[in-house]
């Protein structure tokens, strides 16, 4: 075209961005991508490479090593013998290697976001804009923490050798999530890479090389799921990291299941955006577009649901329509196109099965008339209209360019549809009323919640999700803990899988009572009999029975969870109004003291001052959980935009707990009461010994305030018990205090659920301990971070 | 809607201003809910010049076009005939002729959209741009500031229309939105426009002196209500002039008015537009948000003195693979 035919049509024309360098990096690496360990490049121990392609063009752009276990243990291997001198190195040491990391990031950017375009296919602005500037800046951010870590968490180490597997649609921004904090905090790394996006890890690789990172500090091995496989099954990774599907990471939690490795999961979603009648439409379209049409939908908190109030519908699906007309699809190395390709045919065809299917269930189809190119994976913006929350594309993550679209009367509908998911990551949430907005975002089940903006990321807020969305959180402090460890509990002895059963000697009972008392179960606030109509016996420390206690059984689980469920108002309840409850509680337990202390050591065989020192501490418990309600509280980080973030402390919802076997009376109410002052319902598994002093305790709940269905008491078959809560899906959490095997038993069917687990792996915790029991460590596990974004401008 | 085309008999124009904006009755309700979300404007616009991009022969295509946008302006206590004949020069031929050759587009006949002065300087204006077909901008109503006498404004439109300005800028009294009375701002505006007769009415909002962009977007909604042929962001004397962020807000209720009414009203953004690069942004907005439809000098404008030098430069470059020098491109 001449340019007065331009100057006519007012066209925008080609503007691709160069490859030559990137071609050149290829060459000199003779398009071969190799594992690099302990510092050096390694050639794959199975000689075996794949071809990684452009899903642009379906060119091949280099062949990479196909890592097998071999491969593994030798980069595992190397991380074990440099991690304890990268963690003796120091805070200021590992700073200066990640800030160092950051400069060097910084200064081959552009060769990262074309090569990461090249073999991701997302356009060349995402890569040069978000994905490579957020990569620097979480090496940034980490440093900090790096050098920080002596002041900020002085009581706690490393985990050792950390294993991470990365997904391919953010490939080194993944990386970064996930390589970031765990050098800061003086772990060393095996990192696998999704086998479709390799190319930037080794340039990252290049780039350690370049800065002298240590040997063995971290270590690149390519492949396949089953590498990935490798790496988690291997005995000396003492930590699992992974992003990728929900399916994988419930196969992750089953076989990590009683090894004592850490997970953290960032899984799917299905966000909801929601759009109020008095937002701003014009800027909810563009919304839209960042929240679905950012990086062609391959997010897993993309906005993919589009929840819109009834009356405002119709006017912003034409606004939407309007919007997608003018999308431009493309080379993404144009720096003019919206959109590029997908990832692979694969993804491709799954994406046009699932619209397909949409379809055949009733939705409307919209897409616009835009031009695709004939070669490559590429599908234009979808916007699937008539879509319930019964349709399956509703339900099921499309991970795709797909917008489905339904409608909602109120406030609380519209939370109602947003939460009809099994999944939580992220959510969006349009109106100019900061009232209404901040009212939804606490009540949307999602780790991240965006009011009047989507898709924002930052290293100092934490991004994770809440339900089937995954577990653990990446970015700001919240994230570290994911790599760090108290010091107490890496030195627990393994003691507690044999608790003495005690010798059963009479089936008499002895001191009859004056008037009979039957002990019951707790539940919503009453006291009721077990479903089953059996009861257990109680024997005293010398082996005679003495009374007898329900025989709980499955139903009487559910039940107490649905109690649980009715006491949700508890969450919503003001910090301080649940300290005043634990402070009343402790007042009434201590009017009983000498009943409960005479209790303790009849069923114990302690001595009358040992069980006052534990009824004691106990009440020193209660007041230190009521001390936290108010003061375990949020934060606001500061990411580099004008913005908010409100990092909030919400309580999980419904934890069951079953408590220490050993720890008795002491341990019942040392777990349970910091559950509750963060705002959980809790169904508790008391310990068998001492069940009946659980029993006892209902009376005093009754008298303190607490609403019923707060707490719930089972009493029972702890085993049996201990399953159904673990298969439960209406429990966000479970914590246990057992055996090596209960602790399996946990983990592994936990994953159907994704529910939050917390167990000892048959390892025993000092209860009279203050420095373990009244730690961080209990109220972190007794709530969930959202982070709230509120950008802001008059 | 009714759409009336308007010949103004004075002079023969190329530049055909037609469709006028009759206005519709003042609705309240049109605006009453309007609310804008500063954030989410900015991220659009940060993101839009970032999205779109134009390069080589389409980047000179562009920015040629981008003159006959420019009203090339001098509003200064110390303007002269001598000055403004100079300006006029400059307006007719705004590149040299070798680069218009070397870019062969010599008979595209590029000149700049209109030429934009005081009310003193309009009669050596016309004159100087007799059979350019270049028309003759004068501000007005007590420009910049606007705190003059109503019938003194009137009576100002009416001697810049009779010495021959065929658009007239309009500044509306800020001091009205900012105590809400929107009535007002429509009473005045309606009465701008009767006075203008046939010249056509550009009304500067002082975004600058808005405060809100909730303030911007309804000033704009109530300007095109009373008629405005142009909603023009700013005096060049503010503050702050022209954005982006204040001119998506501003293309957006163009956009929705259009929808309304089916009537277009033309997009001036003024003031801090300085170089080629900010243009092509400005041009991509308009593209985005509007369509082609509104890259023409009937519906674009900048109002602008230093932007043609910065187009001139990267015309030469482009042509001459060499970076220009300001002193190699006559000044106006």
């Amino acid at each position: 075209m001449s340019i007065k035919e331009i100057f006519s049509t007012m066209e925008y024309g080609p503007a691709p961005e160069s490859t030559e360098v990137c071609q050149q990096w290829l060459k000199k690496r003779k398009q071969t991508l190799d594992h690099f360990i302990d510092g050096q490049w390694v050639k794959p121990a199975s000689e075996q490479y794949f071809d990684t392609v452009n899903p642009a063009n379906m060119q091949v752009i280099a062949k990479v090593a196909c890592g097998d276990g071999r491969d593994v243990d030798t980069a595992v291997a190397a991380a074990s013998q440099a991690q304890k001198c990268w963690h003796e190195l120091g805070g200021h040491a590992r700073a200066k290697y990640l800030y160092a990391l950051a400069r060097q990031i910084q200064k081959h950017s552009r060769l990262f976001a074309v090569l990461e375009t090249m073999d991701n296919g997302k356009p060349i602005r995402e890569s040069r804009d978000v994905d490579i500037p957020l990569v620097a800046r979480h090496f940034y951010y980490h440093a900090g923490w790096a050098q920080l870590i002596d002041s900020e968490l002085p009581n706690y180490q490393p985990l050792g050798v950390v294993g991470q597997i990365i997904p391919w649609n953010f490939p080194l921004l993944m990386m970064a999530w996930k390589v970031a904090p765990a050098l800061a905090m003086g772990n060393t790394v095996v990192l696998k890479p999704a086998s479709l996006t390799s190319s930037t890890a080794v340039l990252f690789s290049q780039i350690c090389q370049e800065i002298g990172l240590p040997k063995g500090v971290f270590n690149l091995v390519l492949g396949n799921g089953q590498t990935g496989q490798s790496i988690v099954e291997h005995p000396d990774v003492a930590k699992i990291a992974f992003t990728g599907s929900t399916g994988v990471g419930g196969h992750l939690r089953k076989i990590t299941a009683g090894t004592g490795k850490k997970l953290s999961l960032e899984l799917g979603g299905k966000s909801a955006f929601m759009v109020f009648e008095d937002a701003d439409l014009d800027s909810v379209v563009e919304g839209v577009v960042d929240a679905i049409w950012f990086n062609q939908g391959q997010v897993c908190c993309a906005g993919s649901r589009l929840i819109v109030q009834e009356s405002i519908h119709d006017k912003l699906i034409a606004k939407i329509k309007a919007r997608m007309e003018q999308f431009v699809i493309g080379n993404p190395l144009d720096k003019g196109v919206d959109m590029g390709a997908l990832i692979d045919p694969k993804q491709l065809s799954s994406v046009k099965k699932m619209v397909e299917l949409g379809v055949t269930e009733g939705a409307e189809l919209y897409q616009p008339s835009c031009k695709l190119p004939d070669n490559g994976c590429f599908y234009p913006p979808t916007l699937l209209t008539n879509v319930e929350p019964a349709s399956s594309l509703a339900q099921e993550e499309i991970f795709g360019p797909v917008l489905v679209a339904m409608t909602f009367r109120t406030p609380s509908e519209a939370v109602q549809i947003a939460n009809n998911s099994r999944y939580g990551l992220a959510a969006s949430v349009w109106s100019e009323n900061i009232n209404l907005a901040l009212d939804v975002a606490p009540k949307v089940k999602a780790g991240v919640v965006q009011v009047n903006c989507a898709n924002m990321f930052d290293a100092a807020a934490g991004f994770g999700g809440y339900k089937e969305s995954g577990f653990g959180r990446e970015g700001g402090k919240e994230g570290l803990y994911e790599y760090i460890q108290e010091t107490w509990l890496a030195k627990l002895p393994k003691s507690i899988d044999a608790v003495k059963k005690k010798v059963k000697k009479s089936t008499v009972i002895a001191e009859p009572a004056s008037i009979d008392r039957t002990a019951k179960l707790y539940i919503g606030g009453k006291q009721v009999r077990s479903d089953s109509g059996y009861s257990r016996p109680v024997y005293d420390a010398v082996g005679v029975q003495f009374a007898e206690i329900p025989d709980g059984n499955r139903k009487d689980i559910r039940n107490a969870v649905e109690a649980a469920n009715k006491a949700s108002a508890w969450s919503g309840t003001s910090a301080h109004n649940r300290a005043q409850v634990l402070y009343f509680i402790a007042e009434n337990l201590t009017a009983r003291s000498a009943e409960f202390i005479k209790r303790i050591s009849q069923l114990t065989g302690k001595t009358a001052s040992e069980a006052k020192k534990e009824f004691d501490l106990a009440i020193h418990r209660i007041f230190t959980s009521a001390a936290w309600a108010d003061k375990y509280d949020g934060q606001i980080h500061s990411p580099p935009q004008r913005v908010v973030t409100l990092a909030m402390k919400e309580a999980l919802g419904n934890i069951a707990i079953v408590a220490p076997e050993e720890a008795g009376f002491l341990g019942f109410i040392s777990t349970i009461m910091p559950a509750i002052a963060m705002g959980n319902r809790v169904v508790v598994v008391p310990s068998d010994e001492t069940a009946l002093l659980a029993l006892d305790f209902y009376q005093v709940l009754e008298t303190s305030d607490l609403p019923g269905g707060v707490v719930n008491i089972v009493t029972g078959d702890r085993d049996a018990l201990t399953d159904t809560l673990a298969k439960h899906y209406d429990i966000e959490g479970l914590w246990y205090w057992g055996t090596s095997e209960g602790s399996k038993l946990i983990e592994t069917e936990a994953a159907a659920s994704m529910k939050r687990t917390w167990v000892n792996y048959g390892k025993a915790y000092d209860w009279h301990d203050n420095a373990q029991i009244e730690s961080d460590l209990f109220y972190r596990k007794s709530v969930e971070i959202k982070n709230i974004w509120v950008p802001y401008g008059a | 809607m009714t759409k009336k085309n308007v010949k103004n008999t004075k002079s023969v124009k190329s530049v055909e201003l037609c469709h006028r904006n009759p206005g519709i009755e003042f609705d309240l309700a049109l605006i009453s809910d309007i609310n804008i979300n500063r954030s989410a404007i900015e991220r659009r616009t940060a993101s839009l010049v970032k999205r779109r991009t134009v390069k080589k022969d389409y980047q000179a295509a562009w920015l040629l076009k981008a003159i006959t946008f420019i009203d090339l302006t001098t509003l200064s206590g110390d303007d002269t005939p001598g000055k403004v004949r100079r300006l006029c020069q400059k307006a007719k031929q705004p590149v040299s002729k070798e680069i218009l050759a070397a870019l062969d587009v010599t008979d595209l006949n590029i000149k700049t959209g209109a030429v934009c002065v005081y009310h003193n300087m309009i009669e050596t204006a016309v004159t100087a741009l007799k059979g350019s077909n270049i028309p003759v901008a004068a501000v007005s109503t007590g420009f910049p500031a606007g705190q003059s006498l109503h019938s003194i404004k009137l009576a100002e439109i009416a001697a810049s229309v009779a010495d021959g300005a065929e658009e007239i800028d309009i500044v509306i009294s800020r001091e009205k939105v900012l105590t809400g009375d929107w009535q007002g701002i429509y009473d005045e505006v309606k009465s701008f426009r009767h006075a203008c007769g046939d010249a056509h009415i550009k009304t500067i909002l002082a975004t600058g002196e808005l405060a809100t962009l909730t303030n911007v977007a309804k000033a704009s909604w109530v300007c095109m209500m009373a008629g405005a042929d142009f909603i023009k962001t700013s005096t060049g004397k503010e503050p702050v002039n022209a954005t982006l962020p204040v001119s998506l807000v501003m293309v957006r209720a163009i956009r929705a008015f259009y929808e309304l009414t089916g009537v277009k009203i033309g997009y001036k953004p003024a003031g801090g537009v300085q170089t080629a690069k900010q243009a092509l942004e400005y041009i991509i907005l308009m593209k985005e948000e509007l369509g082609n439809d509104w890259l023409v000098p009937e519906l674009f404008r900048f109002g602008a003195s230093s932007l043609l030098g910065d187009i001139e430069r990267q015309l030469e470059h482009y042509v001459t693979g060499s970076y220009s020098a300001s002193f190699r491109h006559a000044i106006s």
